[in-house]
């Protein structure tokens, strides 16, 4: 793998010049006060200190995080809700996930995050099914708990090969002092199903990122440890964490963790059942991909259930290796053997994409602004392809997030966090990338503006982008995103030719 | 291994392969603990039961799959169609992006509003200082002509005043004292979109003509209401009237902002009802809805102010929209031109070289009380049978109306309206009384798969097909287009049913 910088940015140091006036432009904007405030979250990566455990310097993306948004502009951060329903307990497929409040919120949300699963929808699996409360305004004057319970009877009558429910709170709840946990005791003993009160109303904390927190709380007060759970885990036995199974991402994974011979107890979320978040702390191992999302889980059950942790990349050749030896050492020297053998499998497939794609990518570059973990994770794999990344950003990360890009990130690569759609149209504007990489708000100003553009959230309904298989796929379609010949029409002849106007 | 560079299998392949097929049914057998297949068949069956329906619609406190967005979606919809106006929603920032994304993700454009950004403090302390810096930055960021105010349930659980908050922000400078911001209350908990919708049109209306008197001119303004098609549908609507000679003013012009070129400019704010339009439109002779439940409010206020009003249920196919142009002409004082009945003419003629393919055929119809209205109607026209409407935002008014255009026709006997239901009672209805066609939105393709009638996606929203909204469906040239698009459901349907070789491929004709 090259790992040398395209010429020009051995050190960053002109990048890092530019970004900084960039950055000045940008705030000059703002209202002085709104000004002080957003400066806080934009900077350029600077050298750091040397990483313990390697030998490369690490660089520091020292940016405010994790704090609430301004108000009156043009945030990309979604809400609480949208954190537990939407990422964290939505995927789980055989349970009914109720949006508990008015109709918006679980509108919205339905069958929009490419969450794939296996089975009979309507039947025993419900994840591309909207269910809601649907409040009125009666229903704010006297209170939604009647009703709760009432709509909980119907679904284990409609329904009875659901195996759960979960109560997902939209912002009227917490506002009306609904008791949505006695609902949820209550109907527990009625039922004896497992149904589980998440608190994850929108307006609680400042993005996303509570809604997993409260999430996975949820799971480790109600969830895990409530059965007897008759499972004897093998020796080789993990649970995938943090993997959604965005165009199956989740499935691309498994596969590999399969092959070098561990067994997968279960995958949060993506394709789970409750059965599988039930086992989980059981197993020897959890291997966590979306850090941001459910760290808060692996680091109860390793303080309860003692089960260790590790954090893995399974985004491009590069970091699949890297993973699967780390994966590996924790378990004998068997595992070890086949993981170099599933590395040596893959290998002529890595060389074929690398190959073919390389030539067409080599040396574009790239500007990112994703949710969880995908702004550092990501950056390896386009550089397998040859490519570079010149800024990169997060909705809704904290602090440990930046001091884990770092490793990933060049000196004087442009950092934002929870950016304004302003700044960001201003930063793609002045950097004029070849390809950015955001969400379906950010898409289509970008193509206007005449620039590729990749969904990194849901893959632009295309996937899986993890493992080898979906480098594949992410190679592929990084390509058809540059180097489709759409780009090249924009500019009307008669513009290019000023002769041939009017 | 079943991938390689030179053909990459993606997601709708991939998953295929046999490593992955055995990996499904090993995660199956060891770790799902799922219900026996034979179980999971037999509540299957079970749910396309008549004693399922009768337990479906014994629901009484859960929606599932219901057909309706909440009010702020219309506000931030009806906000678009005005000059350089910027969407402010006041509460929790979660909504603007469910709201951004939702419209990007039917028009395949860009959809920008803003949000105060509330959270625990504002909603103890209420959202005023959001609202005093929020307008600030909005004002500053993107310098729009207008800003339009709505709210999410969160601002009207805890009682935040649009009216004393703007107010406010004014007297601290957030934007000129001048400067437009008409604003609109929005509970979720409270109507549908298309509420949404009807009561930022009448704040915005409010706004430019409070403390004004009507002066009578012979303009007419028309407010197309909650449109998925507005792209294509407004600009039919505007040829139209520029073939008879009308002015008019369309209020919430959406058209050009949500089909912006692609030249290397990413425009913020484009086309769109100009502001002095709006104000001068207090002096129109009368205003037309082309949706009634889109405008209720709105047109109360209008006739208020001295106006004629009339509402209209989207205008689609033959009689609706004669009974449009007629209206159109009556109060203009013009005639409806030979271009007009020439294209009226084509598509009649459509309909009858099309008639042995259409008579007797059995419909679906689902979406906002107006669209189905008007789809049930155009079906009557062609010989076709509504078997069930289901508008989960409808009313019993609206009820009401449909029985009353149903029994217009024979071809209307029998057919069910369901006001209040949602899809997942309408899956009910499609096992237990089958139909050969549906007709709604992209959210229908479940039902398709589960039920196998055939759907045809003619409203808001379309997610899974691309660039539909570019072309008309009011107006005759419009109706030729929803025509062949029933058609070719029509014709793709008895090609499959006939394709198999040597046993059903006596029927695979090649003229028809």
């Amino acid at each position: 793998m090259e790992t040398t910088l395209p010429s020009g940015r051995e050190d960053g140091q002109a990048e890092a010049e530019f970004n900084t006036r960039l950055i000045e432009d940008v705030l000059a904007r703002y209202p002085e006060k709104s000004a002080k405030r957003r400066r806080k979250h934009l900077a350029v990566a600077a050298p750091g200190e040397e990483a313990a455990d390697t030998d490369q310097p690490v660089t520091e993306c020292d940016v405010k995080s994790n704090i609430k948004s301004i108000p009156g502009v043009m945030t990309i951060r979604g809400c609480a809700y949208a954190g537990s329903k939407g990422v964290v307990w939505g995927p789980v497929k055989d349970m009914v996930h109720i949006s508990h409040g008015p109709v918006g919120c679980g509108h919205y949300s339905w069958s929009q995050r490419r969450n794939y699963y296996t089975g009979t929808t309507g039947v025993d699996s419900f994840v591309t099914m909207q269910f809601t409360s649907d409040f009125q305004e009666k229903d704010i004057v006297f209170g939604g708990d009647k009703k709760l319970e009432k709509l909980i009877d119907e679904i284990v009558d409609l329904f009875p090969l659901a195996n759960g429910i979960s109560i997902q709170s939209e912002c009227p709840i917490g506002l009306i002092g609904d008791d949505i946990e006695a609902v949820a005791k209550k109907k527990n003993k009625e039922h004896g199903k497992t149904i589980v009160p998440v608190r994850c109303e929108g307006f609680r904390g400042v993005s996303q990122s509570l809604g997993h927190h409260i999430a996975n709380d949820v799971i480790r007060d109600w969830v895990l440890d409530k059965k007897e759970i008759a499972f004897e885990a093998g020796p080789n036995d993990v649970n995938i964490i943090g993997d959604y199974n965005i165009g199956g991402d989740a499935w691309a994974s498994r596969i590999l963790l399969e092959e070098m011979g561990l067994r997968v107890i279960g995958a949060w979320s993506g394709d789970a059942t409750l059965a599988e978040i039930e086992r989980a702390p059981k197993a020897r191992l959890n291997l966590i991909h979306c850090y941001r999302s459910m760290n808060y889980i692996c680091r109860h059950m390793e303080e309860k259930h003692g089960i260790p942790w590790e954090e893995y990349n399974f985004f491009g050749p590069t970091q699949i290796e890297q993973s699967l030896r780390t994966i590996a050492r924790h378990f004998g020297p068997e595992i070890i053997d086949r993981c170099e053998a599933v590395i040596a499998k893959y290998r002529p497939l890595v060389d074929a994409v690398i190959a073919k794609y390389r030539p067409r990518l080599e040396g574009k570059t790239v500007m990112l602004y994703v949710g969880g973990l995908r702004p550092r994770h990501v950056i390896t794999a386009y550089e397998d392809l040859g490519m570079e990344i010149v800024g990169t950003g997060y909705e809704f990360a904290h602090s440990d997030d930046y001091q884990r890009t770092g490793h990933y990130v060049k000196n004087g690569t442009l950092i934002y966090d929870d950016v304004t759609g302003y700044e960001l149209e201003k930063f793609i504007e002045g950097v004029r990338p070849d390809l950015v990489g955001s969400g379906i708000k950010e898409k289509y100003p970008v193509q206007k503006m005449g620039i590729p553009f990749r969904q990194m959230h849901s893959w632009d309904y295309s996937g899986p982008y993890h493992g080898y298989d979906g480098f594949a796929i992410f190679a592929r379609d990084m390509d058809l995103a540059i180097n489709n010949p759409v780009w090249g029409l924009f500019k009307a002849p008669w513009d290019v030719m000023p002769a041939a106007a009017e | 291994m079943p991938q390689s560079a030179e053909t990459v299998l993606d997601y709708a392949r991939l998953f295929r392969e046999p490593e992955y097929q055995e990996m499904f049914a090993r995660k199956k057998a060891e770790f799902e603990c799922g219900h026996p297949d034979q179980k999971v068949v037999q509540i299957g069956e079970w749910t396309k039961s008549w004693e399922y329906r009768e337990k479906n619609l014994a629901r009484q406190a859960l929606s599932i799959n219901p057909v309706k967005a909440c009010q702020p979606l219309g506000a931030v919809f009806a906000a678009a169609g005005f000059e350089g106006t910027l969407s402010f929603v006041h509460g929790s920032q979660g909504c603007v992006a469910y709201y951004r994304s939702h419209l990007s993700r039917h028009f395949k454009e860009p959809c920008s509003a803003v949000s105060s950004s509330m959270t625990e403090d504002a909603a103890v302390f209420g959202g005023l200082n959001n609202m005093i810096d929020g307008l600030a930055n909005a004002y500053a960021l993107y310098a729009p002509k207008m800003i339009a105010v709505s709210t999410t349930c969160m601002a009207e659980v805890i009682g935040d005043d649009l009216q004393a908050f703007i107010t406010n922000a004014k007297v601290k400078g957030s934007v000129p004292q001048d400067f437009d911001v008409p604003y609109a209350h929005t509970p979720a908990f409270v109507g549908s979109h298309v509420d949404g919708y009807d009561v930022m049109v009448k704040g915005i209306l409010e706004n430019f003509w409070k403390d004004r008197e009507h002066v009578h001119t012979d303009r007419i303004n028309i407010i197309p209401g909650f449109d998925g098609f507005c792209v294509g549908n407004i600009r039919e609507l505007k040829r139209m009237l520029g073939l008879m000679g009308v002015k008019a003013t369309v209020l919430a012009d959406t058209s050009d902002q949500f089909d912006t070129p692609s030249d290397g400019e990413f425009r913020m704010f484009a086309g769109g009802t100009k502001l002095e339009d709006v104000r001068a439109a207090l002096n129109a002779k009368a205003t037309l809805s082309l949706q009634e439940y889109c405008t209720r409010k709105t047109l109360e206020y209008v006739e208020g102010k001295g106006q004629q009003v009339k509402a209209f249920h989207y205008p689609l196919g033959v009689s609706a929209t004669d009974e449009f142009l007629m209206e159109v002409a009556r109060l203009a004082g013009k005639g409806i031109p030979e271009q007009l009945r020439l294209e009226r003419g084509r598509l009649v003629d459509a309909i009858a070289d099309s008639q042995s393919y259409l008579h007797g055929k059995r419909y679906a119809i689902f979406g906002d009380p107006d669209f189905v209205y008007a789809m049930a109607r155009f079906v009557l026209e062609t010989g076709g049978e509504p078997v069930h409407c289901l508008a989960t935002n409808g009313n019993k008014a609206w009820e009401e109306q449909m029985h009353t255009l149903l029994a217009s026709s024979p071809y209307g006997k029998g057919c069910n309206v369901w006001a209040g239901k949602d899809l997942w009672h309408l899956r009910s209805f499609l096992f237990t009384e089958k139909v050969d066609l549906m007709i709604g939105s992209s959210y229908g393709k479940y039902l398709e798969r589960d039920t196998g009638t055939p759907l045809i996606r003619l409203t808001f929203p379309i997610f899974d097909r691309h660039h539909h909204h570019r072309f008309p469906i009011m107006g005759y040239q419009g109706g030729l287009s929803v025509l062949v698009k029933i058609l070719d459901r029509i014709f793709e349907t008895l090609d499959a049913e006939s394709s198999e070789t040597g046993t059903t491929d006596y029927a695979f004709d090649l003229t028809r």
